[in-house]
């Protein structure tokens, strides 16, 4: 919020300041939009493929996807002079729904110019709060509160060894339990290098890599960890250092 | 975020009712009856959903509980809605799968009523077969093995009554009766069927206490090392207890009836099923969409130690190799506990829904 306030104040000034201007360089501003797209490797992976695709992840396990669904929040765009926009609220999707796939904020008016992009892998420790949303609720994306409440930041559920006997796996991300009734927070800035040049109105492009939660740094071994992973410390730390890898800049279009 | 929301609900309120105060004595209108929202529903969840073209009204309403009371919409008019969703049985009934006019039986056990103004997907029944609640009030009036009536029948029936044409001209502004004003009707008395008044909803909101053992039940149900009941059956702020989706919980290695598969013709939702809300099963045995378990026992030891493995089965089974979850004797003992706690019996004594 403090965040977004501080975006409203810069606003006026950027249109002072051009006010002011008398000569051409006046600066260009731009509507942003977000469009994510879900890959394992380079299959692309929708609403119409999601449960019919077979893939093997880093480890050998061959793998059938059941559901994944994910969060997250805290959008913002820095500029290359150091200036950070930041975009309200926060964005769950369910790859099985392709209508929740973008995300246009309510409040998306940027200088053109060369960006870098920035989210929170989940929500942050002081958005994690436990029943305060109402539509992720509805949506049953609560975290227990014995593992520390507020929200999952994934659930990703499938089969693996498909090829031979197949067993559940419930890949699901959120608070960390160190210990009976303490918590450590578990969310990941995600900070993908490449430069994002907007020139007008633009919709940038984000890939997830799937694979890559099974891949960097730690490589899964689902035979081992597969199922409860909720209350399994090591297992959610190592989710928050792969989750790391999994997101890309795909281009924009504009 | 949840504040926002309550304020517009707060505004909305306000608004209506400011509007029905208006002196309109010119053109009638039905006076509009804004859903009574639980105060734990309105804190925890979006709002429900209500169709633009069938407001609730108090008419509309109250033709509604007439209608689904009502034997004429029967072919040999024998059975009514309310035959098969009984109020003290938190609108179903207590048999494994329901018997039509004819003797015949179906091959699914009727579902409760309560809540469904708030299945945000709008796929109601077993199988997700229905879009709406005024579509599924449609089926069962033909449907051979229930009513087994015809709708032309069944509004000419009405239409000749001393009492409907006008009960419909209140509801409806015209007193031509259709199968869908029919169904409208039904559909608005069915969303007014609102359970949220357990006695683990007075816990909720800090009105009630829990025993140890109800305590410990509901721990059961949220541990996902234990019963993890939540993925699917909701939890303190998805006070619906449901998820109000489809799964293949592992009934069986092979499927008699395909369920959800049957609807969408994709071998994928094979064996899927809608996830029943946990409210009121005090009063809703038998369990599972044929009726195949009598007692929450058996249920509860279903998902201990008798799942079976089959080609859809939901990756949220997640011990289907040793057979379930495998809960101790106490913690069965427990969740079932807490499961009764989700029991309203205030839903089932509600004067509005009695005949």
């Amino acid at each position: 919020m403090k965040i977004f306030l501080a975006l409203l104040v810069c606003i006026p000034l950027v249109f002072t300041s051009c006010g002011e201007d008398n000569d051409d360089n006046l600066v260009a501003s731009a509507n942003v939009s977000f469009k994510f797209s879900h890959k394992w490797d380079n299959t692309t992976i929708n609403s119409s493929n999601l449960t019919t695709e077979t893939v093997t992840n880093a480890n050998g396990e061959v793998i059938s996807m059941t559901r994944i669904r994910y969060l997250i929040s805290g959008l913002q765009l820095v500029n290359s002079d150091g200036t950070t926009y930041s975009f309200d609220g926060y964005k769950f999707t369910d790859l099985e729904d392709e209508t929740t796939y973008n995300f246009t904020p309510e409040i998306n008016n940027i200088p053109t110019g060369i960006y870098t992009l920035k989210f929170i892998w989940g929500f942050s420790e002081e958005d994690n709060i436990d029943g305060e949303y109402l539509d992720l609720n509805s949506a049953s994306w609560n975290w227990p509160t014995m593992l520390g409440g507020g929200y999952h930041f994934l659930q990703f559920d499938g089969m693996y060894n498909v090829d031979t006997i197949p067993s559940p796996f419930n890949y699901h991300n959120g608070t960390a339990r160190v210990s009976m009734g303490v918590f450590e927070q578990n969310y990941a800035s995600i900070e993908p290098e490449t430069p994002i040049n907007i020139t007008s109105n633009a919709i940038i492009n984000i890939n997830m890599n799937i694979a890559e939660f099974f891949k960097t740094p730690n490589t899964w071994d689902l035979n081992v960890l597969n199922t409860p992973l909720m209350p399994n410390y090591d297992a959610q730390k190592m989710m928050q250092e792969n989750v790391l890898s999994v997101f890309s800049i795909d281009g924009v279009t504009q | 975020m949840k504040n926002r929301i309550i304020y517009l609900l707060l505004i909305i309120f306000v608004w209506s009712c400011s509007k029905e105060n208006a002196s309109d004595t010119e053109t009638y209108e039905p006076t509009p009856l804004p859903l009574s929202i639980p105060q734990i529903f309105l804190e925890n969840i979006i709002p429900p959903v209500i169709p633009n073209n069938n407001p609730q009204t108090v008419e509309g309403v109250a033709l509604g509980k007439k209608l689904f009371f009502d034997t004429k919409l029967s072919g040999d008019q024998t059975m009514a809605c309310a035959s098969c969703h009984a109020p003290q049985n938190a609108f179903t009934d207590n048999i494994p799968t329901s018997i039509g006019i004819d003797g015949d039986f179906g091959n699914r056990n009727s579902m409760p009523i309560y809540n469904l103004a708030w299945n945000y997907g709008e796929r109601f029944t077993w199988d997700g077969k229905e879009l709406s609640l005024e579509r599924q009030a449609l089926e069962p009036v033909e449907n051979p093995v229930e009513m087994h009536s015809d709708w032309d029948d069944v509004i000419d029936r009405l239409q000749s009554d001393a009492e409907y044409p006008e009960l419909f001209r209140l509801a409806f502004k015209t007193n031509t009766i259709t199968k869908e004003l029919t169904a409208k009707a039904i559909a608005q008395f069915e969303r007014t069927l609102i359970s949220a008044n357990s006695k683990f909803d007075n816990y909720s909101l800090g009105q009630a206490t829990v025993t140890p053992q109800e305590q410990n039940g509901f721990n059961v149900f949220m541990d996902e090392e234990r019963g993890d009941c939540f993925h699917c059956h909701g939890n303190t702020n998805n006070p619906l207890w449901t998820d109000n989706i489809f799964h293949n919980n592992g009934l069986d290695t092979t499927f008699a009836d395909l369920g959800l598969g049957g609807v969408t013709g994709d071998s994928n939702d094979n064996g899927k099923f809608k996830s029943p809300s946990l409210r009121n099963l005090a009063y809703t045995a038998p369990y599972m969409h044929d009726g195949r378990f009598e007692t929450l026992e058996e249920v509860i030891e279903f998902y201990s130690s008798g799942l079976q493995q089959s080609s859809t089965i939901d990756p949220l089974m997640k011990k289907v190799d040793e057979g379930g979850v495998n809960l101790s004797m106490q913690d069965k003992a427990d969740l079932k506990a807490f499961l009764l706690a989700l029991s309203d019996p205030t839903f089932l004594a509600n004067p509005d829904f009695q005949e």
